[in-house]
């Protein structure tokens, strides 16, 4: 076989191919914003000032394809951070969203820094960011060479993934699983639907108790979450804290 | 010997005919006493040229209507009939599925949600737990499994969390050894109430999304049948460029999803090479989707009467190349995979469904065709631009884990053949489009696509403002969780997990 090297080299620099809707930015241009707001299927945009709330966000684009001289996003697949906030760009703010070293646990850079094993739970996910998250292990994102690597047993886990908006029937699942994976331990949300409820919040068959009763390490945002979104996303948890043993 | 009488062609007035994706008004749709309602539609069934694409109850104060739909796949007609049943009433209906298995997920399904109760139905469990379920005392953490009290037996529960990352589902198998004597399924962990969301979010874009959240591994599939479904509703007939981006982009996602899996494949039976390989093959596929839309699932590339993103020649020239690339070493890894002894050793005679299991149990799409069955919605009910390719479905006879696999392999060589065939004639750019107008008042309206799995069936029902009273969807998965769970009886379980692959079934799909 001769199928040649298919790994990206570096998965921080890497660039998306085609179309990618990233990072928006938000001008001060003039628009309808009542018409902007009214027009997302998941209310993620606000106005005063007009704002995008990606733990909301479908990605779909329709805000851009309307409003082009409003919103725009860009390229910029590095959208995971730590602090829930950080994920709602305003007009007129032009930075990147990045994590803050600040809220990191001490005990994540001093336990996952060189491995970090994860068990994921779909939680009415639609298999998108199950598929996507099952490709951050193959050969192309090989997330494995940094030692973050996808376990069965939440006894093996040093934390879990939740993907999917949560569902009334995987609320006990969910906190057995979690309840079996050692301490210390992490919580990652992967996509939209697992940051917010995306397009099903509000649904009546949804049970989100565990997310307010739990402190969330990582919110990863995507419609599904694009693998580099990810592993970037987790790199940076593990490497940007400062090391300590203590809480 | 059939004591029941034999419908013929006289009696279709009982029903009305309609054709895949159109709309009618929902008065037309004949209201039968109940057992002629039954009559009619389990003496059709009885023909393989007959299937139940759809069979629902919709709410109209105390009382529920049945309607059920038959797809003739001769005549490339469906069959729409109706009964109207008051649950609280009567609790002694005989059952559709006493007649044919093939209904028994919806009847379970009416049973959970409007309350009526069969005298006759075999397996009348709950199906997926709806938050709207009628028997609220009822709970999934109190499903009523089957049981064998005996010494030499033993059971294994497995899920609703499984070992890779995967959605929930539980099965318990009973097994005498290494054998599985039975295996039974639950569902119901990944519902998210859809059906009820697509009437509460009003908005097109909104159900648009939903559409292609009820399976991501079937976002072209569902979105699909979605837009067809609200352009009949609205009497909009989508222009050439519509249908063309349509068209490829569900052989895109058939191509790309059968080469995810036959990597999975290779990886239930530990064959490193095939899991790599064929993994690897599926990136450049999807990522095709990334440069077309913005999204490697597809999602926001369907959208009904719109699209944002024009298949371009530059994209079909794009596309070619990726095919081009794509062929050679799937074709070589194909021959290295299926010549291997001991990956033939797990496949062969693994995990079967005969023909006949197969078609009382009424499966669809590539579990049916690998079981010998025709069951393909663009050859039957033709949709798209599928008229063009004068398509010819692919049958497999063994109904084997080998079969399942080999008809995935075949499926995209010709995928990828049509792909060739069509992005010689691209249609220019759409200009002046037709926007949408609001849908029809009292109408129903139907809608079927043939995804990657199989059959995926979208109904819906307007009321006098036309506002949407009811929406229904069925994935494929709805009909093939059965086969799955009688493939694997006298198999050993350490085969199960390539059995389940092999029919790789929803469970989001089905949950809704």
């Amino acid at each position: 076989m001769h199928q040649g090297m298919q790994t990206i080299p570096d998965v921080e620099n890497a660039e998306i191919p085609g179309i990618f809707r990233g990072t928006p930015v938000i001008t001060k241009e003039a628009v309808d914003v009542h018409a902007l707001v009214h027009l997302c299927p998941t209310d993620a945009i606000s106005a005063n000032p007009v704002s995008i709330d990606l733990g909301k966000c479908t990605f779909c684009g329709a805000c851009a394809f309307t409003f082009p001289d409003k919103i725009r996003f860009t390229k910029d697949f590095k959208i995971a951070t730590n602090d829930r906030n950080r994920l709602v760009v305003r007009e007129g703010e032009a930075k990147p969203i990045a994590l803050d070293p600040g809220l990191i646990r001490q005990e994540i850079a001093g336990f996952f820094k060189g491995s970090l094993k994860l068990r994921q739970v779909s939680a009415g996910g639609d298999n998108s960011c199950e598929l996507e998250l099952n490709a951050c292990g193959n050969v192309n994102f090989d997330m494995g060479r940094f030692g973050i690597e996808f376990v069965a047993s939440p006894r093996h886990a040093d934390g879990i993934v939740i993907t999917g908006p949560l569902t009334e029937s995987m609320a006990a699942p969910l906190q057995r699983c979690y309840d079996a994976i050692p301490d210390p331990k992490i919580i990652i949300l992967a996509g939209t639907d697992a940051i917010s409820g995306g397009i099903f919040s509000g649904s009546a068959a949804l049970n989100r108790s565990f997310l307010s009763n739990h402190r969330i390490d990582l919110y990863v945002p995507g419609n599904p979450v694009h693998p580099l979104t990810f592993i970037n996303g987790v790199l940076d948890l593990i490497r940007s804290g400062r090391a300590g043993l203590s809480r | 010997m059939n004591p029941y009488k034999v419908y013929g062609p006289s009696d279709m007035m009982r029903g009305v005919t309609m054709k895949n994706n159109t709309a009618i008004p929902v008065k037309e749709i004949p209201v039968l006493q109940y057992e002629d309602f039954l009559e009619m539609n389990c003496s059709l069934i009885g023909e393989e040229t007959h299937h139940c694409v759809n069979y629902f109850g919709v709410h109209y104060g105390n009382s529920v209507r049945l309607i059920c739909c038959l797809a003739d796949d001769k005549d490339a007609t469906l069959l729409i009939s109706s009964a109207e049943i008051n649950p609280e009433e009567a609790t002694n209906y005989p059952s559709f599925t006493a007649r044919h298995l093939s209904f028994h997920a919806f009847e379970r399904e009416l049973c959970e949600n409007t309350g009526i109760s069969y005298i006759d139905h075999p397996w009348l469990k709950p199906l997926r737990y709806a938050f709207n379920r009628k028997n609220q005392g009822e709970g999934i953490e109190n499903y009523p499994f089957y049981e064998i009290k005996s010494e030499e037996l033993h059971e294994v529960g497995v899920g609703p969390i499984h070992a890779g990352i995967i959605e929930p589902g539980h099965f318990r198998f009973i097994c005498n050894g290494e054998q599985i004597l039975h295996l039974e399924i639950q569902l119901g962990y990944q519902h998210r109430g859809i059906e009820s969301l697509f009437l509460t979010k009003k908005r097109l874009l909104q159900r648009a999304t939903l559409s292609e959240s009820i399976a991501g591994d079937s976002v072209v599939g569902h979105a699909l049948a979605f837009a067809n479904l609200w352009e009949s509703l609205c009497g909009y007939e989508p222009d050439e460029d519509l249908q063309f981006a349509r068209t490829v982009a569900s052989e895109i996602e058939r191509i790309a999803i059968h080469t995810g899996d036959l990597s999975a494949i290779c990886t239930d039976i530990g064959y490193q090479l095939g899991s790599a390989v064929f993994g690897r093959l599926r990136t450049p596929v999807i990522n095709f989707f990334q440069e077309w839309c913005g999204n490697r699932l597809a999602k926001g590339l369907i959208r009904p009467g719109n699209s944002h993103f024009h298949f371009s020649s530059h994209l079909g020239n794009h596309l070619k190349k990726v095919l081009d690339d794509y062929e050679p070493d799937f074709d070589e890894m194909w021959k290295e995979f299926h010549t291997l002894p001991t990956a033939l050793g797990r496949l062969e005679k693994t995990g079967v469904i005969s023909r006949d299991l197969s078609a009382s149990i009424g499966t669809v799409g590539m579990t049916a065709r690998a079981s010998g069955i025709m069951r393909d919605i663009r050859t039957t009910h033709s949709y798209g631009l599928y008229n063009l390719l004068t398509p010819i479905s692919i049958v497999k006879h063994h109904g084997d884990v080998y079969s399942r696999t080999k008809i995935r392999h075949d499926e995209i060589v010709q995928s990828s053949y049509y792909l060739r065939k069509i992005i010689g004639r691209i249609p220019s750019v759409a200009v002046n489009r037709r926007s949408l107008s609001a849908p029809a008042h009292e109408r129903f309206a139907i809608s079927l696509t043939e995804g990657w799995r199989g059959e995926i069936c979208h109904c819906a029902i307007t009321d006098n403002k036309g506002e949407l009273l009811h929406y229904k969807v069925k994935d494929p998965s709805l009909h093939n969780w059965l086969a799955l769970a009688l493939a694997v009886r006298n198999n050993e379980i350490s085969d199960f997990p390539i059995c389940n692959k092999s029919f790789d079934l929803s469970y989001c799909g089905h949950d809704l």
